[in-house]
């Protein structure tokens, strides 16, 4: 026998206690985790966002184009490496169920731009020159089953040739992966020529305008006078980083952040006091036998370290449950739905703060108890029978 | 040795608890000598403060005033931490309701105080089994305390109070929960450990057959010792 079986003992003093202890632990953690690895899926927009990049949108609202004109315009400026343009297309294919993340973009400079996108020569060549190309991301075409050579329709929710039909036919001409595996390679680009000539409405108008600035401290500057160009227009701009950007776009989703904090929060909270009241009854219940360990010689300082690491055991044990659990979880869906969701997996840094919060949970739940134990005085305990 | 010296000399012990405004002394003034190897019953009333008396010699409550000397130091005055260090090294409990830890085996239980030492774990288990032996229940080493008799609980607990081999043996009460034939049973093992194993012992009880199996009789009265020749 040693100390840990002591402290073993004391945990499993009750088995069943222990163990609804533990799952209640498990269960927060496992939202925990789970939200977490949500999170940082819906913010790795944010993190793979190039600092020196900006964009350009509608002071209105991201989703409100602008004229094609101000691309133009926006190439003289001082500070700035390329410029490039997108429009949404809200695409679908062969129903709406299938939904395909789509742009209408400036094939070259769009490339230009985001150099983490990889097209391999002879694909880029065909890119640059085929008017009804369409370069799909490698997650959505494992997604789809598509290949180069592939000649496909996809449709617009939004927009509506003059013919009135809301179908694009594209050839696949070129398949791009990423360098990182961060970058999602979930969607699809074509030619803005090929979707401007054939709209019905609302020609020459852009969505948003991506830039390169030289360097970052170029950034506000280049922002601000790219806006002050468009002040006072009936099309008037906001040019912020991608960062910045990207968070726009996920607040626009709801502050999810938010959201999962309270959750999370409100989970921990109910688990805590459960676990600290029950912790604190637990020893309660022990007093004698704890006097009789202090009779026995065992110092105040060393039983403080047993109940508390008791308690650590119950985190680490309980929350290591849920965070495995949480980490099958996601493994699973990430695999099911890899195209849909590419920066979904269990982050480390989720993986490292949940065990600070393991940590945290122990310190807090065990330090009363821990604290009751050590000042058991021996003679009172032994007084109450 | 430090056989000239008294193993405990108890000197001008008092012990007043204070309840408010009102304070009540529980014995003032006492002294007494305890000898290496002596077997000593103190007996009394209820609530005459043979407990609070025995709690002084073992060092988990701390008299009011006057010392306690142990083989010629002071005890009274030590820290909590050095107190139960102390305690680890030289005193043995024996209590009257055997306080032996639920979730341990027997064998685990009388383990308990050589955790507090240096010893290797296959020499605490040499230990354990020789206590265990001395107090003949090294068959039901590995039963839990809810599976044995009072008896049986009160040999594990003496094995425990043994097992570190201390100076000094305190039971109160040892036998305050057991019917006469296994009362004798207990008190003839602490007799044997008192004149074969030259352990010293003081026990409180109550019940004058006990008394008989010790040395020396003290009767605490009215906060006073009064000594009895042995009636037997
Ligand atoms: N913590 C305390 N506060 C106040 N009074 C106390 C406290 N502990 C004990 N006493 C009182 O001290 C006196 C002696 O108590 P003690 O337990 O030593 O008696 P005892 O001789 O062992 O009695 P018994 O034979 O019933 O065990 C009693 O009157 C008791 O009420
Ligand atoms: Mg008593």
């Amino acid at each position: 026998m040693t100390e840990a079986t002591l402290i073993r003992k004391g945990l499993f003093r009750k088995v069943l206690r222990a163990i609804l202890m533990m799952v209640s632990i498990a269960i927060a953690f496992f939202i925990f985790a789970v939200l977490g690895a949500v999170n940082k899926a819906f913010n790795a927009g944010v993190d793979v966002a190039a600092a020196n990049r900006l964009v350009t949108v509608n002071a209105i609202n991201f989703t409100v184009s602008m004229p094609y004109a101000y691309y133009g315009r926006v190439q003289g400026v001082e500070g700035i490496t390329h410029v490039t343009h997108a429009n949404w297309f809200g695409g679908y294919f062969q129903q709406p169920a299938n939904f395909v993340q789509t742009f209408a973009v400036d094939p070259e400079s769009y490339l230009d731009v985001y150099p983490e996108l990889i097209l391999p020569p002879e694909q880029r060549e065909a890119w640059l020159t085929t008017r009804t190309c369409l370069i799909v991301g490698q997650a959505l075409a494992t997604q789809y089953g598509w290949s180069v050579g592939d000649r496909i329709p996809l449709n617009s929710n939004i927009w509506q040739q003059a013919d009135g039909s809301s179908a694009w036919d594209f050839d696949i001409c070129g398949i791009f992966t990423a360098e990182d595996s961060s970058v999602p390679t979930n969607y699809a680009m074509f030619h803005y020529d090929y979707f401007n000539e054939s709209l019905a409405f609302a020609r020459d108008t852009i969505g948003w305008m991506i830039l390169t600035t030289e360097d970052v401290s170029l950034n506000d500057q280049v922002a601000d006078e790219i806006d002050a160009m468009f002040a006072n227009s009936p099309a008037e701009t906001e040019t912020t980083t991608e960062a910045a950007f990207s968070q726009a776009f996920i607040e626009q989703l709801g502050n999810i952040n938010l959201i999962l904090t309270s959750v999370i929060g409100a989970a921990f909270a109910t688990i805590l006091m459960i676990v600290g009241t029950t912790l604190v009854l637990a020893i309660n219940e022990r007093t004698k036998e704890i006097a009789v360990l202090k009779t026995l010689g065992f110092q105040s300082g060393r039983i403080f370290r047993m109940i508390l690491t008791e308690s650590f055991l119950l985190s680490l044990i309980g929350g290591g449950i849920g965070l495995g659990l949480a980490a099958g979880l996601v493994v699973l869906i990430a695999g099911a739905f890899q195209s849909f969701l590419p920066g979904f997996g269990m982050p480390l840094s989720v993986v490292w703060q949940a065990f600070a919060l393991m940590i945290g949970f122990a310190l807090v739940t065990g330090f009363f108890p821990a604290f009751n134990a050590m000042r058991i005085r021996i003679v009172e305990a032994f007084g109450k029978l | 040795m430090t056989d000239q010296l008294p193993l405990y000399q108890l000197r001008d012990l008092s012990k007043t608890y204070t309840r408010g405004k009102e304070s009540i002394s529980i014995f003032k003034g006492l002294n007494m000598d305890i000898q290496h190897g002596d077997f000593i019953a103190i007996m009394g009333p209820s609530g005459s403060g043979k407990t609070t008396l025995l709690n002084q010699l073992g060092g988990i409550d701390s008299p009011s005033s006057g010392q306690v000397v142990f083989e010629g130091k002071r005890i009274d005055n030590l820290s909590q931490g050095d107190l139960a260090k102390w305690r680890s090294r030289n005193v043995g409990f024996i209590f009257q309701f055997y306080n032996l830890m639920p979730t341990l085996s027997a064998a685990q239980n009388v383990e308990l105080p050589l955790l507090l030492t240096g010893l290797s774990g296959g020499e605490r288990k040499k230990r354990v089994k020789t206590a265990l032996e001395i107090v003949g229940i090294a068959d039901r080493a590995g039963h839990k305390p809810r599976q044995l008799s009072g008896g049986q609980q009160q040999r594990v607990a003496i094995a425990r109070a043994i097992v570190a081999d201390p100076k000094i043996l305190l039971a109160d009460e040892p036998t305050g929960d057991l019917d006469r034939a296994t009362a004798d049973e207990i008190l003839g093992m602490l007799q044997q450990l008192n004149t074969e194993l030259g352990k010293t012992i003081v026990m409180v009880t109550h019940d004058p057959s006990a008394a008989k199996y010790a040395k020396r009789e003290l009767h605490l009265d009215k906060g006073e010792f009064v000594e009895r020749g042995k009636t037997s």
